[in-house]
């Protein structure tokens, strides 16, 4: 073992932190977990149900539909916004006045906020009054998001994919920009083609600031309400009702509080298996 | 201020009686043998005690939700079942 200098003080700068998370993540958690095996009327009165409402839920038709929904739209922004990001940022300058312009111009979606977004996209893909919705059906395409899944599906995508690719292109920007001119001078004199460049020197060196935007991207998919929720409501009928918009129709809309714990408790289940295989295969092809 | 909202039940209470003892377990053990025991197990992944603790609950996890799924309650069987997956992935993974 190294010898290393063993500072206890550290410890009360880590404590708000840790304080914070008790009060808005560990103890939230535990009365879901309370929650998930009773039975409520309100009035803070409980009622045992045992497994219950897990077995309602794994059972749930309901539930299997909006998981697999779930699943495609994730599958389906990372397979757009990941090779997307990287290709802006690649193409993006490295040196000059545009940086700036250029970085500025990334971050704008970011920064707005998600119920604005959706109500943004909403209007922007509406038939008869939204520049996108009316420039579509001007070009002869028969769409209308409020009616049709295929153009619900269509629009929310492109939505989050405007919204959200920026994130992306910000981090392997940086990625890139940590790469040392050496690099490129040593490809150079190799006579590397441009892919060569990319497979061999700007992948690797991007793979750990991929990794996070892969996960930061993942997870945020895997719960995202807001935009949907503005945008299409879930609807047309339940095409685009994804996990969490199908939790808040159980929570809050049913006020059925023990079923959905219990629904809310297999997301966090699976949330949590997906994020350390994806860690795990990332962290394990970086050692390689 | 109450807690009443939070629920408590005593089987819930047990549950997470659990988790902090394995937790507090865990740094007992750190203490005595520090490192964490880090090792190449089957699956090829280097993992220490922490990982495979979290490996088994969150395995665990899954066998009593399959289990329910599959056979309902009562739930001995996928209790048995991740007692040995447990085992299992302390010795080899």
């Amino acid at each position: 073992m190294s010898e290393k200098t063993t500072n206890q003080k550290a410890w009360l700068l880590v404590a708000p932190v840790v304080i914070l998370v008790a009060f808005n993540a560990l103890i939230p958690l535990m009365t879901v977990v309370n929650y998930s095996v009773q039975e409520t009327f309100g009035d803070n009165v409980f009622f045992w149900e045992g497994m219950k409402w897990f077995e309602d839920v794994l059972h749930s038709e309901r539930f299997h539909a909006s998981l697999l929904r779930q699943l495609s739209f994730t599958g389906i922004i990372l397979a757009i916004e990941v090779p997307l990001g990287v290709a802006i940022a690649l193409t993006m300058p490295k040196k000059g006045p545009w940086v700036s312009v250029c970085l500025v111009l990334m971050a704008l979606p970011l920064l707005i906020p998600w119920n604005v977004v959706g109500a943004m996209w909403n209007i922007f893909a509406l038939p008869d009054i939204g520049l996108l919705g009316k420039m579509i059906n001007g070009l002869g395409i028969d769409y209308n998001f409020t009616q049709q899944p295929m153009a619900a599906w269509f629009t929310t995508i492109l939505m989050d994919v405007w919204h959200w690719t920026s994130l992306v292109v910000l981090l392997a920007y940086a990625g890139l920009c940590s790469i040392p001119d050496a690099y490129y001078q040593a490809a150079r004199i190799d006579g590397a083609s441009r892919w060569a460049v990319f497979r061999f020197i700007q992948l690797p060196k991007m793979k750990r600031v991929l990794t996070i935007a892969v996960l930061l991207r993942f997870m945020d998919s895997f719960m995202i309400y807001t935009e949907p929720f503005v945008l299409t409501g879930g609807g047309p009928g339940n095409t685009t009702t994804f996990l969490s918009i199908d939790l808040v129709k159980i929570a809050l809309g049913q006020f059925d509080l023990g079923p959905a714990a219990a629904m809310s408790l297999i997301y966090f289940l699976i949330i949590l298996l997906l994020s350390w295989i994806f860690y795990t295969l990332m962290m394990r092809n970086e050692e390689q | 201020m109450t807690l009443s909202w939070m629920a408590w039940t005593w089987p819930t209470a047990a549950f997470f009686i659990f988790i902090a003892s394995a937790i507090i377990t865990m740094g007992i053990w750190e203490r005595y043998s520090p490192g964490g025991g880090p090792r190449r197990g089957i699956l090829g992944l280097d993992t220490t005690r922490g990982d495979r603790l979290f490996i088994s609950i969150l395995g665990s996890a899954f066998i009593h939700l399959a289990w329910l799924g599959i056979m309902g309650t009562p739930l001995w069987g996928a209790v048995i079942i991740s007692i040995i997956y447990l085992i299992a992935v302390f010795k080899w993974v």
